[in-house]
């Protein structure tokens, strides 16, 4: 190899290395800022903090518990639902659409993820809350209303509600990225599977297979936008810290609490509080992002094995 | 016998799954043009030249977001010259060289991050920026969007290069051709449409931000071409907009998110016209 | 790939051009002076409307201002980032304390809270005590025909309907104003909940929302539902506002001359620093959930050419600005109040030097 292109290589891959450790940095410097700002909150609460489930401002108790709670279920509400609508419509629009249909569908996906947040929150109230209030709601409670998540007062506002309007904010991501995954697994595999006398179906399952490392990047892009989407969220989940069984009562999330709170907290310890949840929510990422990555992979070990 | 059952039975789960896939994005679809008519139908009577070009006047005497569009273009121009660079040059580093404990760090890091509500990307530049310049500033507001593009991009990157055929490399390197002529010569070109998705994905998100500007980049009454003075942006007006008691400023508040749809839109087909993306 | 090089190219130099930085501005010479103010919400359409107007007069002055919370806007005046701030809510001894000087309190406008309310078939406006609306909120009437509520409104067919209250979520000077009022008002309220920017409602009643928006959203909205905002958005919205039962025993409507009634009965006892609440007021037609809105400013002002802009603003606005309060739902300062406000616009200083200096 050429002498200009070792140091050529060098070069490029020290400036790489820039660029990725920035990322590093930032994260670092926000953890630090974070972890400084908060020092009063875990002086006073230390780890009780965490397990404390009343969050009273006015008294100056802060427990982040039920925030924790509503911001893992509504995720998980958000997931559960966009994950397989996104890889529907992802299959849909590489596998089977011709491109004459695929190509405005997919521009249209992409543009869903631009619509400001405050606008599906609007949706949200507008819309879907009566919709659950009259129609969803009273469904659920008939056939299910043995099991508790479907219990309690329908007001159309709650933690439904809230990973309902999760998950379409969800799905244009995680559509837009598994739709550029799967286009780029060769045809060659898809064609070799179809000559071995495998169905459509199957054939996508395999190229599905294949594409695992980049669907579960896809997912968790989308539980990103789900974590810590604030304002949509805000208007519909009802804002109460409280932990509750059913999926109808109001719940509150981290990043709810901190963009309706952060602007107005003068208190000391209470910024100090809502600083130290910002904190947590890093650490709920961290868990949610591994474990989510473990059952990805888990997944994608099986359907390869299989 | 035996194997024609099975067939068949493979045949219609086959028929099966594919119809439900085709149902995923009618569904979809239907609830999403849905958002996007209802948007075009509350805004689109209040869009005017004035109201394309003028800045915000007193409720009841018209006004428009010209500065707020300007404000939106320099901050998210801005943010994509900070963002964009490091988020592909991170996930560049992070495909080709990322498998060591480095690369799972910074991965893992930069899937934290994109968990990160933007509002405590807002706190942190207000924190780093905003206090010791002792005022709100366009280039604040650019740097918390920018922090937010970066790892938005490096991931979709990094699935997008990962996904480029190692023959195609292999060939070039067979040749002589050092890694770095390589990867610029050949592999980002081949991944170019993937990390246009990726950006785009990434400018949309920034686009509809909201939090992280309100305490960096403030907003403004005024046209203001200035990184150094708080700036307008459409976000920010449109929930200025919103969350106020008048009727006529709602209708706006749909009028400017219609503008940002549609501008969104328009940088979406050129990014694809220079990426010629093959559907 | 090419085109895309040309492409990034060319924005790179269109932000190049874009991000240069401004010319200082605020110097005492003879350039355009920029004022920078951010706040409470509630003032914002009365605000905007002065400095426009303000603008159309002096077009050497640029005043801005932003809504960004009352609290934002005490942190704004504390830390620096706004020349003036803006908050519903008087601030604290506490943080006034952090100030870096003399921080003063000058009130521009009166507003009002009215609760609004999602009642099918109801035409006339209801009539609510400060202890049927403390009983909601603490969830002891828990049905629309409640005999406590049917008494006060005899003749309005009530639906036999659970009430679901809608609360602030966020911290808010409205709650704060709503609150105060409650707990002067009762002692029941006073104990569970008490005066508060953002209280500890009682757990398991009613719904959190965002902002006087997110109020009026979900009482729009859902059937049943009662809710507290500021009068613009129950007016502009077509939707009902109860008539409150005051000091004097009146029920009274949340008009502009109610509100002022308000402040004319306690302008006498109004502090030297201004800080004060009208809730409950004295007067037969008080309305009783009124409260003042406040800017804040720096009694020593450390830019003498913005400190004069500043100044000129103040007193044009609470002058020849007061005739915008109306139609925008705010009633302007009654004579007494305006007189004390005068004199302490009159004390704002530079370097020792006063900065009014006549009209």
């Amino acid at each position: 190899m050429s002498k200009t292109g070792t140091i050529g290589d060098s070069v490029f891959r020290t400036i790489l290395i820039i660029f990725a450790a920035t990322i590093l940095v930032i994260v670092a410097a926000m953890i630090a800022m974070m972890v400084q700002n908060s020092i009063p909150t875990i002086r006073e609460f230390g780890f009780g903090f965490l397990t404390g489930s009343r969050w009273l401002p006015a008294s100056d108790i802060y427990g982040a518990l039920p925030f924790i709670y509503g911001t893992i279920v509504s995720s998980l509400i958000a997931l559960i639902l966009a994950v397989p609508l996104s890889l529907g419509i992802a299959i849909f629009l590489v596998e089977q659409a011709p491109a004459r249909i695929a190509r405005p569908i997919a521009f249209m996906v992409e543009l869903l993820a631009a619509i400001p947040s405050v606008v599906y929150g609007l949706w949200g109230i507008f819309v879907l809350a009566p919709f659950i209030r009259v129609y969803l709601g009273p469904f659920l409670q008939n056939y299910f209303g043995f099991i508790p998540l479907f219990q309690g007062r329908l007001t159309g506002i709650g933690m439904l509600t809230g990973g309902i309007i999760m998950a379409l904010m969800v799905t244009p991501i995680v559509t837009a990225v598994v739709r550029d995954v799967l286009e780029v697994v060769p045809t060659a595999q898809r064609e070799a599977a179809l000559a071995l006398g495998a169905t459509k179906w199957e054939t996508t399952v395999i190229v599905l297979g294949n594409a695992a490392s980049g669907i579960a990047g896809a997912v968790v892009l989308g539980l990103g936008r789900a974590l810590g989407e604030t304002m949509a969220v805000t208007m519909v989940i009802g804002n109460s810290p409280q932990i509750s069984a059913s999926l109808f009562e109001p719940a509150y999330t981290i990043a709810s609490v901190l963009a309706a709170n952060f602007a107005e907290a003068t208190d000391k310890l209470y910024m100090s509080a809502l600083i130290e949840m910002g904190l947590v929510l890093f650490l709920v990422t961290f868990i949610v992002n591994a474990l989510a990555k473990l059952l990805v992979l888990r997944v994608a070990k099986r359907q390869t094995g299989h | 016998m035996a194997n024609d059952i099975a067939h068949n039975r493979r045949k219609f789960v086959s028929g099966v799954m594919t119809s439900l896939t085709a149902a995923c994005a009618t569904f979809v679809i239907a609830i999403l043009v849905i958002i996007l008519a209802y948007i075009a139908y509350r805004g689109f009577s209040a869009i005017s030249w004035e109201f394309l070009t003028e800045t915000p006047k007193p409720v009841g005497e018209g006004g428009g977001i010209g500065n707020a569009i300007v404000g939106s273009g320099i901050m998210t121009v801005l943010a994509s010259l900070i963002g964009l660079p490091i988020g592909i040059g991170a996930g560049v580093y992070l495909a080709e060289f990322g498998d060591k404990w480095f690369g799972t760090t910074v991965r893992f890091f930069a899937d934290t991050l994109i968990g990160v509500p933007s509002i405590i990307v807002g706190i942190f530049v207000y924190t780093l920026i905003v206090l010791p310049m002792t005022r709100q500033s366009g280039f604040a507001g650019s740097l918390s969007l920018a922090i937010i593009m970066i790892p938005i991009v490096a991931r979709t990157t990094e699935e997008m290069i990962r996904l480029v055929p190692k023959s195609m490399r292999e060939g070039a390197l067979a040749l002589g051709a050092p890694q770095w002529r390589v990867t610029w010569n050949i592999v980002l070109p081949a991944a170019a449409s993937g990390i246009a998705t990726g950006a785009m994905l990434a400018i949309a998100r920034i686009s509809g931000e909201t939090a992280p500007l309100l305490f960096t980049a403030l907003n403004s009454r005024f046209y203001n071409f200035y990184v150094d003075q708080p700036m307008s942006s459409l976000t920010v007006q449109i929930y200025n907009f919103a969350t106020g008691p008048f009727e006529v400023e709602h209708q706006m508040a749909w009028a400017a998110t219609l503008i940002l749809v549609g501008l969104i839109l328009i940088i979406n087909i050129i990014v694809r016209m220079f990426t010629k993306k093959k559907y | 790939m090419k085109n895309l090089k040309i492409t990034v190219l060319f924005l790179l130099s269109v932000a190049l051009v874009a991000a240069g930085c401004s010319p200082e501005s605020t110097g005492s010479g003879g350039g355009p002076v920029g004022l920078q103010g951010a706040g409470a919400s509630f003032p914002k359409p009365i605000y905007e409307k002065w400095m426009n107007e303000y603008g159309k007069i002096k077009k050497d002055i640029r005043i801005d201002y932003q809504s960004v919370g009352s609290g934002a806007g005490q942190k704004a005046i504390l830390s620096g980032t706004a020349d003036f701030g803006a908050s519903d809510d008087p601030m604290k001894d506490e943080d006034l304390k952090k100030a870096d000087g003399d921080l003063l309190h000058i009130p521009t406008v009166l507003g009002a809270v009215v609760l609004t309310y999602n009642l099918e078939g109801v035409k006339e406006p209801l009539k609510l005590t400060p202890d049927t609306i403390a009983g909601i909120y603490l969830g002891e009437i828990k049905k629309w025909n409640d005999p406590k509520l049917a008494a006060d409104n005899e003749g309005v067919e009530l639906p036999d309907a659970e009430i679901s209250p809608v609360y602030r979520a966020d911290s808010s000077g409205t709650t704060a104003v709503f609150t105060d009022f409650l707990s002067k008002t009762s002692e029941d309220f006073k104990e569970k909940v008490g005066p508060s920017k953002q209280p500890n409602w009682v757990q398991g009643v009613g719904v959190g929302a965002k902002g006087n928006d997110g109020v009026m959203g979900q009482v729009k909205n859902t059937p049943n539902t009662i809710g507290y905002v500021e009068i613009a958005f129950a007016k502009e919205n077509k939707l009902p506002a109860a008539l409150v039962k005051n000091k004097a025993g009146n029920f009274v409507e949340a008009s502009i001359a109610n509100v002022s009634a308000a402040a004319q009965g306690s302008a006498e006892s109004m502090p030297d620093d201004m800080r004060m609440k009208i809730t409950n007021a004295e007067g037969d037609n008080a309305y009783p959930i009124s409260s003042y809105t406040y800017i804040l400013a720096f009694k020593d002002q450390k830019d003498a050419a913005k400190g004069k802009a500043l100044v000129d603003f103040l007193w044009w606005a609470l002058h020849d600005g007061s005739q915008y309060a109306e139609k925008l739902h705010y009633a302007p300062l009654p004579d007494a109040v305006l007189k004390k406000v005068e004199a302490k616009i009159d004390t704002i200083e530079s370097g020792g030097k006063k900065l009014r200096t006549g009209a």
